[in-house]
């Protein structure tokens, strides 16, 4: 499942209420690995306010169903799940949520682990952040999470 | 034939615009597509490029009615 959320959510509730619609539906799992990205309030050695996310209304919804039937195609998946905010995010706040469930360990952790770099690698969204002082400043890109790990390189990463 | 451009993040802000529409030769591509909307402006280093919501290199070729989008590198996640 994947959803944007234009208001703020709690990670962890989010969790167990999906653990609780897994289990009701009779799926069974051993292992669950989730990412939550939240808020830092430094950048670059500069104070966070908070932050905008620009988004692009359709394609960032097909690359986020995308990258989830991927990681479900690749990995043996009970479930997953991909939360991303738009709009303002304010400090200490989640950003994202990513979480998988399967029988056991190794599916969990690869399939979380992809499902978040291919996300940042693709999904079309922008960080503006408010800075002290109120000044604003785009984020300028995302690190490549796999520098050492070529085999995870996406499919159709943009160049 | 048709083509409706959307600009997205600093992009966006530099431009002062969030898109064109316009009807342009037959056949063009991408690049040329920038420059017709564009024409004082070159694209910038690292700008991505996508028709109909795919991505695509600045030499595609676009049809009547695609949707065009140009906007910096992705910062998600």
């Amino acid at each position: 499942m994947i959803e944007l959320k234009s208001s703020p959510f709690d990670p962890y509730q989010t969790l167990l209420a999906c653990q609780e619609g897994l289990h009701q539906s009779g799926l069974r799992f051993g292992a669950t690995c989730s990412f939550v990205g939240t808020l830092r309030d430094f950048s670059e050695g500069e104070s966070v306010v908070d932050m905008f996310l620009e988004h692009y209304p359709g394609m960032t919804e097909k690359f986020l169903a995308r990258i989830e039937a991927e990681a479900r195609h690749r990995w043996a998946l009970v479930d997953a799940l991909v939360i991303h905010r738009v709009g303002r995010i304010g400090r200490d706040e989640a950003i994202v949520l990513v979480a998988v469930w399967s029988s056991h360990r190794g599916d969990a952790f690869d399939a979380c682990r992809y499902m978040m770099e291919a996300l940042k690698a693709r999904a079309p969204f922008w960080k503006r952040e408010t800075l002290t002082g109120g000044h604003h400043r785009w984020v300028s890109g995302n690190t490549n999470g796999y520098p050492a790990h070529p085999g995870f390189d996406c499919p159709d990463t943009p160049t | 034939m048709f083509i409706r451009v959307l600009y997205f993040g600093s992009l966006r802000e530099t431009l002062g615009r969030a898109g064109d529409v316009g009807t342009l030769p037959e056949g063009i591509r991408v690049i040329d597509a920038w420059h017709w909307f564009n024409p004082e402006k070159s694209l910038p280093e690292n700008t991505l490029c996508a028709i109909n919501q795919e991505y695509v290199k600045a030499d595609a070729t676009l049809c009547a009615g695609d949707e065009l989008a140009f906007f910096p590198p992705v910062t998600g996640g």
